[in-house]
């Protein structure tokens, strides 16, 4: 699935895909920055299960491989654990640029198919904005039936005792089915978001993945 | 009490480095007054510590000793060892340097017999070996000392063994009563020749230098081929004493890294290559060297020892900063970890041996100075008139090579000839 906002930007860079980079992603200027030292893919504790690690990925922005980046799950495999930012030579946040990536190949509707992390961090933002606050009993319950009916009822039974402990510790009420709590100016927080949107889609163009 | 002229028409060397001798030298050989003082009991500084030079692959004791013939000739030249600054005050012309003269205890009868040694029995650690081996509490520094006197640690005076040293020299040479003197010594112009320090290896907390036995410096595998260093001159790794025959050099160990030195040290890829051909020296077709690097920086006419290294095939290149390096217990071998960048092949590497080609910083902090003078944001001295007549010579400048630092030392004489010129009205 490609969007307006995507063709829109393939036409505005004419293969010039770090350029869009440097531009329109998060931390995307430091790319140009890095020497290919290779110590972020040797530091990454997950470097043996992605595609591509950090190293490959920002000699693949410079050789403008824009759809293999963009729709790469690679950077979704990024637990945020920062030993490549605290390793780097040359101080790049590649743990930013990583997320950046992940988020702006998203918005170009180009995400990997089933990517877990993808899925459940869109499952958060809707959960997040309805209230202001996250109800996790209902993120989790969402998260347990994420692969459907039959899955879900299977991993809430082996998960029962967790549940009822976090109620006894009073660390989750099941009333948070009903509604659940927000913050306290609801109208307020979400105008706060629409404005959000509208700046960013000013900046990057109308986000048609999110719903 | 030393006795020592300067007027404000002397030229003052601190550091006796190649760099503060040649200084020194070719200031002195203008028929200048020189005053050259050294921290350390003799001359040579970490030149006299390798084994080797590039790209020629002769041995420093060669331009060592020529350098020390030009000393002993020269009249106008006056070292002073064990010497150390404590103050500098003044303006171009007009420098007073106070200097605190710690003592040898053995004066200038000494004829290096070693009698003295014999009758020691205390051992300390061995600076002139990076600590890798003991020498006694009487000793020669190295065997190429200059002043070439035996020297006693002040850690064992007061003690009978001292008495004992004292008892076994024939000559007189041994004055246990020598006290610390603190010299004020007037300067028209003053060199700083003081040269670097490796990188302490210890902060690079992934490469496990102080957790592995088997990972060492540059400069420690320089002694390891020493005849007269703490193997014999054999390449023998530190946790069992096997022969390393699998050696890997991983470059910019601390060097053009945020996290450590952000400069390029600019030594260290030539000293690396150099040192694959000690493998091959030791051990010819069994030795084996692997160099990981970020890319390789042999600059202009050293690119021929680079690719004669590239031809031989008992070494090997892999382009990737090393990210981590840990153990195998068994064998206690370093494994080291990483992704190679042609092709980002993972990979984890068994080593003998892994030498860490640390880079150069400069052995003295400038900042906390007690004299203004223009310090860079690693800690080398600019070039600037608003440093008077304070000259930097060789490494005190910049990480230089030890040919570049020569050029550069004669470049400061050059400075500091026409600063004391200026003085005498000439």
């Amino acid at each position: 699935m490609t969007t307006a906002v995507n063709q829109a930007m393939v036409e505005k860079y004419k293969g010039n895909f770090l350029k869009e980079v440097t531009d329109n992603v998060e931390e995307g200027n430091w790319v140009k920055m890095c020497m290919q030292c290779g110590v972020c893919s040797g530091s990454c504790p997950l470097g043996p299960h992605w595609d591509h690690p950090p190293q490959e990925l920002f000699m693949m922005i410079r050789a403008n491989k824009r759809d293999e980046v963009l729709s790469s799950t690679s950077m979704w495999m990024c637990t945020s654990c920062y030993n490549c930012v605290a390793r780097c030579p040359r101080g790049l946040p590649i743990t930013h640029i990583m997320h950046g990536l992940a988020h702006y190949g998203k918005r170009m509707g180009m995400k990997p198919k089933n990517q877990p992390t993808e899925k459940f961090g869109q499952m958060f933002w809707d959960n997040l904005i309805k209230k202001g606050r996250v109800n996790e009993l209902k993120l989790g319950l969402g998260l347990y039936f994420k692969d459907g009916f039959a899955e879900g009822v299977k991993v809430s039974m082996s998960k029962q005792k967790l549940g009822l402990n976090m109620m006894k510790a009073k660390r989750m009420s099941p009333m948070e089915m009903l509604g659940g709590h927000g913050v306290s100016d609801l109208s307020g927080f979400h105008a706060m978001l629409k404005k959000a949107e509208e700046l960013e889609a000013a900046r990057v163009g109308t986000n048609t993945d999110a719903k | 009490m030393t006795a020592v002229v300067a007027t404000n028409q002397t030229i003052i060397v601190v550091g006796g480095g190649i760099s503060g001798m040649t200084a020194a030298l070719e200031a002195a050989e203008t028929g200048k007054q020189v005053i050259l003082l050294e921290q350390r009991p003799y001359l040579g500084g970490r030149v006299s510590q390798l084994y080797k030079y590039f790209p020629k692959m002769c041995h420093p004791t060669c331009g060592q000793e020529i350098n020390q013939r030009r000393i002993k000739m020269n009249h106008n030249l006056t070292v002073l060892t064990q010497a150390e600054v404590s103050n500098i005050s003044g303006d171009k012309g007009d420098y007073t340097v106070s200097v605190t003269l710690t003592p040898r205890y053995v004066n200038n009868n000494c004829t290096a017999c070693g009698d003295c040694a014999k009758a020691a029995t205390t051992e300390f650690d061995d600076e002139f070996n990076y600590n890798l081996g003991k020498r006694k509490s009487v000793y020669l520094p190295n065997a190429m000392a200059f002043p070439q006197h035996y020297v006693i640690d002040s850690r064992i005076i007061g003690t009978a063994e001292a008495d004992a040293a004292k008892a076994a020299c024939k000559y007189g040479a041994i004055d246990l009563d020598q006290q610390t003197e603190t010299l004020d010594l007037k300067a028209g112009a003053v060199i700083f020749a003081t040269g670097w320090k490796p990188y302490d290896a210890n902060k690079i907390q992934a490469y496990g230098y102080d957790r592995f036995a088997n990972v060492i410096t540059n400069v420690e595998f320089e002694r390891l081929m020493d005849p007269h260093g703490p193997t014999n001159g054999k390449l023998l790794r530190p946790s069992d004493g096997k022969e390393a025959k699998n050696i890997a050099f991983i470059q910019c160990a601390g060097s053009r890294d945020k996290n450590h030195l952000a400069h390029c040290s600019r030594i260290c890829c030539m000293a690396s290559l150099k040192q694959t051909n000690y493998v091959q020296e030791k051990f010819g077709d069994d030795g084996k060297s692997t160099i990981y690097y970020i890319d390789m920086r042999a600059i202009d006419r050293f690119d021929d020892f680079y690719q004669n290294v590239q031809a031989n095939p008992n070494v090997s290149f892999i382009k990737s900063k090393v990210a981590k390096i840990d153990e195998d217990k068994t064998t206690g071998n370093p494994v080291l970890h990483g992704v190679n960048t042609e092709g980002y092949h993972r990979y984890a590497n068994q080593h003998d041996l892994v030498v860490l080609a640390t880079g150069m910083e400069p052995s003295v902090d400038f900042k906390g100075f007690p004299i203004k003078i223009l310090v860079n944001d690693e800690g080398f001295i600019e070039h600037d008139d608003s440093n008077g007549g304070i000259f930097a010579a060789g490494v005190a400048s910049d990480a230089l090579d030890v040919n570049r630092a020569v050029q550069h030392a004669t470049a400061a004489a050059l400075r500091a000839v026409q600063v004391v010129n200026q003085v005498a009205g000439a």
